[in-house]
């Protein structure tokens, strides 16, 4: 019986029970009699009424009992009551904003699909933003809002650390009771079971010791973010015995603040068992350009490369090295080529890769990276040489290779394949300033147009700086007077609707109207571009709402 | 006037959409850009003008303080009811940026408003217009209701033989004769015109397989229907009051005559349940004043929402007016004096132990009541193995949920509003636990919808 109150039947404490317990064996008597049929069994005498045929009997004492236990029923007892939640103590979002946090909420289902047409701004794409605003003001969210917030994370896993982060700790209470949110507590540090306090010696070694492997994870890269000694000091001392993947993790942890200190430590694991430890281990170690291993490296990639000064001009010449030693693997240089490349390359370009660009200066002739990378490189070494540059200049965060890498954007050759892919562009792009970053790709938009521009759009701060805006609103503008349909530009435009400046909307205003046609436009394409534009501007004093509704 | 002082939440609008494909399309219209010409009344009228993909904007108005609910009117080819831009213009107008400022109607809006006023005092005016009820020959009236009370009859005759049989041949061969055996009894009770005993049937055809504890359910279900049959048979020997609660419960058709009561009534909770003839809404009332809780029901043809649709936390001055038969809590919508508002009040709340009692109560009036509305107050939802639990802060009782409740997604919220603290629920409560519909939070705040 699945009833799911305590029906009138069990006695009550201090009730008289007599009447009680037959009432329960009358009902469970009428049950059994109806199961099996009046034919089959007879009804107990209770039922017998005079002048009444057997089952109308039975009917009718089953219609009083269920009523009568309908009307006895009483609560039942409670269970265990739930831990409450930790208090938030962050203060509530203000009215405005919750309301625009349940719109925002109420646009997720089958998100998807729609795709990028009509006026109306997709409201999905502004999640991101508002949870990064609602984050850098410190507002709770509305309890009643964690559901959903919930469910939008478990989707997008690209929201996750920003929905968490807003959710906060009654988010966390939650997951624990509602399998469906468990990777909320995988995603948040110490899996939701809390970290220890990170200067509780005892507790910190405790966890570490018996922790799982995702616990020790989060505790060493909590730990790594405010004390990156103590964290390499407590890897250190069960390193010998920890499973190969396992160190694999721990030492990716370390790549936060990495310092010189850290050198020994990676020094020693150079020589591990595990070979993708030994070359996470070198490549570390590179990334500091004052280490020992990039000494090693500098040595070995400066005897490959010299300017020749025989010829008219001064052109650098390359000698790839001819073998790769044990030495150079045990610094992490990866000795089978992968398929379809010549092994010689393969080596230089890791060793050019793991040298300090410094070395470049004293080597060359004291040139600057400017003229360095001027200078012609002979028997096309050129694009193997500047790739392997551009991958140092990278990993060792160096600004002014990568502006001598990037060359002016204005440069034909910025916009063509060159030596430079635009993925690398990109990530040159993101050892720069903000300022710098968005000017340079200003002006790579200004000569390129926005064909090739999404990516490098990517890595500029958001909103983006007025040059730059200015630069894509007109190149969109271009674009709409080729005449070609806006969504060969939808990536862009979809950029553009998140980081442009709000107050540029106004300055979109004259892009609102259905121009007229020219003569070789794609049919209908005015109209489609009054639409592109008019969501652009909806979406953009929406933002400017948002951002009003958030400022306390 | 309210509506411009406090102004609905965009949970309140979007509770109105249909569907939840209109709730995601009224959102998007819910911002300035494609709005032009927009503005509201001091009456409750809010109008705009949408851009949409043709050359001619649609034109909407809603009307919040009609005297029948809101009220929808857009020049868009929609079905939809309210449609997306009626929706959009409520959330703008509902978004307190000054997109929507007050003015003097457009001549489109006023024409509308005043033609809905005019046939709302039409229809306060009996006899104006010329009533059906009073043009009808009340002798033909007659007739055609001892005609269906014979078809009724007839029908209520023919269940109790299938019940006897039923009982006689034993619950448990049930179980084998399956579903078409009740489809069949239930298209008999459509034609004997007692669509009431027809749905009881037709619920009786599911029992068999709803899982453990089937053979208990089914008895008390055939009970309860026997217990209705003979209600119908002996109609004329039971006390007036208990006799209109048979005729409602057979499914004749009454009328709400029931003196107006005019109050402040908060809208406590509005939900919808569809099957493929019909949506069936349920609003629930808290008059103020009164202390009364009433059921406002509407019904949509399948798949379209019913036309009243009250936002939960509104107060609205009105006037409702009973349906007959003792314990019930069904009324209808009267005038309406003011627009819907946001209010503080609050129902007052009771613990598990009175919420039960008072539905033991309740069916001594009418003892075919599955549930009645209750508010709890100071409950903490608790899990309890698979299921949930409302359980009193204060004393060592609680109430189960119902299975439909563990099921909806409104369970989280109220969950997390509560986060382990006690909290006021509304809810129904009857023999199968309880179901929330509505939550406040401790101290102040607005209520939360769970449905």
């Amino acid at each position: 019986m699945n009833r799911t109150i305590i029906p009138v039947d069990p006695p009550a404490p201090g009730a008289p029970t007599a009447n009680a317990q037959a009432g329960a064996t009358a009902w469970e008597d009428l049950v059994t009699t109806a199961l099996l049929g009046t034919d089959r069994r007879t009804p107990p005498p209770s039922v017998g009424t005079p002048g009444r045929e057997a089952p109308v009997a039975l009917l009718d004492a089953a219609a009083a009992e269920t009523v009568r236990r309908r009307a006895g029923l009483r609560p039942a007892r409670p269970a265990s009551r739930p831990e409450p939640a930790p208090e938030d103590p962050r203060p509530p979002l203000p009215a405005a904003a919750a309301r625009r946090l349940a719109l925002l909420l109420a646009d997720r289902p089958g998100a998807s699909g729609g795709g990028r047409r009509g006026t109306a701004p997709d409201l999905m794409e502004l999640l991101p933003q508002w949870l990064a605003l609602a984050n850098t003001r410190n507002y709770a969210p509305p309890p009643e809002a964690l559901p959903a917030l919930l469910d939008a994370a478990r989707g997008r896993t690209d929201l996750r650390p920003a929905a968490l982060a807003f959710a906060g700790p009654r988010a966390l209470w939650l997951a624990r009771l509602n399998p469906d949110w468990r990777f909320a507590l995988r995603a948040t540090p110490g899996g939701g079971t809390r970290l220890p306090h990170l200067e509780d010696t005892e507790k910190v070694q405790q966890l570490w010791q018996e922790g799982l492997f995702a616990e020790r994870v989060s505790l060493l890269a909590a730990l790594r973010a405010q004390a990156p000694t103590t964290a390499r000091d407590l890897l250190a001392s069960t390193w010998a015995t920890e499973r190969a993947e396992d160190r694999l993790m721990f030492l990716d942890s370390l790549r936060t603040n990495l310092t010189a200190e850290d050198e020994p430590f990676l020094e020693q694991a150079l020589a591990d068992r595990s070979r993708n430890v030994r070359a996470t281990a070198a490549e570390l170690l590179s990334a500091l350009p004052g280490s020992a291993l990039a000494a090693r490296m500098a040595v070995r990639a400066g005897a490959c490369v010299a300017v020749d000064h025989t010829r008219d001009t001064p052109t650098i010449t390359v000698e790839a090295p001819h073998e790769c030693d044990a030495s150079m693997e045990r610094d992490g240089v990866v000795a089978k080529a992968p398929a379809g490349r010549g092994e010689r390359s393969w080596w230089l370009g890791q060793l050019v890769e793991a040298a300090p660009l410094a070395t470049w200066r004293t080597r060359l002739g004291g040139r600057t990276p400017q003229e360095i990378v001027a200078l012609p490189v002979a028997d096309d070494w050129q694009a193997e040489l500047h790739a392997a540059w551009c991958r140092a200049a990278v990993r060792q965060r160096d600004a002014d290779w990568s502006r001598a890498l990037l060359g002016t954007p204005s440069d034909p050759e910025a916009g063509g394949p060159g030596a430079v892919s635009l993925a690398e562009r990109a990530k040159l792009l993101d050892t720069l300033g903000a300022q710098e970053r968005a000017d340079w790709v200003a002006g790579f938009i200004a000569t390129h147009g926005l064909s090739e521009a999404f990516q490098l759009l990517g890595v500029c701060a958001v909103p983006w700086s007025a040059p730059l805006g200015r630069a894509v609103v007109d190149a969109l503008n271009i674009a709409r007077d080729a005449g070609s349909y806006p969504w060969s530009f939808s990536g862009v435009m979809g950029l553009a609707e998140r980081c442009l400046d709000p107050s540029e909307a106004q300055r979109l205003d004259g892009l609102l109207a259905i121009p007229e046609e020219p003569e070789n436009a794609s049919p209908g394409a005015g109209g489609y571009w009054a639409e592109a534009f008019q969501r652009l501007v909806t979406t953009l004093r929406l933002r400017a709402t948002m951002t009003e509704e958030l400022t306390p | 006037m309210t509506q411009q002082g406090v102004r609905w939440t965009a949970d309140q609008v979007l509770a109105l959409a249909p569907d939840a494909a209109s709730r995601k399309a009224g959102s998007k219209l819910g911002a300035a850009g494609p709005w032009s010409e927009t503005g509201s009344s001091d009456e409750g009228a809010v109008w705009g003008l949408c851009k949409g993909s043709g050359s001619k904007p649609y034109q909407t108005i809603v009307h919040i303080a009609d005297a029948t609910g809101p009220a929808y009117k857009c020049s868009c080819p929609s079905r939809k009811f309210p449609c997306k831009h009626a929706l959009g213009l409520l959330l703008l107008w509902s978004g307190d940026d000054g997109a929507v400022p007050r003015g003097e109607a457009p001549d489109w809006v006023e024409q509308w408003t005043a033609g809905r006023r005019q046939r709302a005092a039409e229809k306060r005016t009996p006899g104006a217009a010329g009533s059906p009820a009073a043009a009808a020959d009340p002798e033909a009236a007659r007739r055609r209701a001892e005609r269906r009370a014979e078809r009724i009859t007839a029908g209520a005759t023919e269940l109790e033989q299938r019940l006897a049989d039923l009982l006689r041949g034993g619950l448990a061969a049930a179980e084998k004769a399956g579903y078409g055996l009740w489809e069949e009894t239930a298209a008999r009770m459509v034609d004997a015109q007692a669509p009431g005993l027809a749905a009881r049937v037709r619920e009786l055809g599911a029992i068999p397989a709803s899982g453990p504890g089937w053979p208990v359910r089914l008895l008390e279900e055939c009970a309860l229907l026997h217990l209705l049959d003979q209600g119908w048979l002996r109609r004329d020997g039971l006390p007036e009051s208990l006799a209109e609660t048979v005729r409602s419960r057979i499914g004749l058709p009454t009328s709400a005559d029931g003196p107006p009561v005019r109050d402040r009534w908060l809208v406590l909770a509005q939900y919808d349940t569809a099957d493929t003839r019909l949506t069936t809404r349920r609003i629930w009332l808290y008059g103020a004043d009164s202390d009364r809780t009433v059921l406002l029901l509407s019904y949509g043809a399948a798949g379209r929402a019913p036309e009243l649709a009250l936002p939960v936390g509104l107060t609205l001055e009105a006037e409702v007016s009973a349906y007959p038969g003792a314990g019930q809590a069904r009324a209808a919508l009267g005038e309406q004096f003011a627009p819907p508002a946001p209010a503080a009040i609050r129902p007052p709340g009771t613990t598990t132990t009175r919420a039960a009692a008072r539905y033991g109560e309740a069916l001594r009036a009418d003892p075919w009541l599955d549930s009645v509305p209750v508010t709890l107050d100071r409950v903490i939802p608790t899990p309890d193995g698979d299921s949930w639990q409302l359980a009193d802060a204060d004393e060592d009782a609680a109430l189960p949920l119902t299975p439909a409740a563990r099921s909806r997604p409104g369970l989280w919220r109220l969950v997390a509003l509560s986060g382990g603290a006690p909290v006021t629920v509304f809810g129904e409560c009857g023999h199968q636990g309880f179901t929330p519909l509505t939550a406040w939070p401790q101290g102040t705040g607005t209520p939360v919808a769970l449905c």
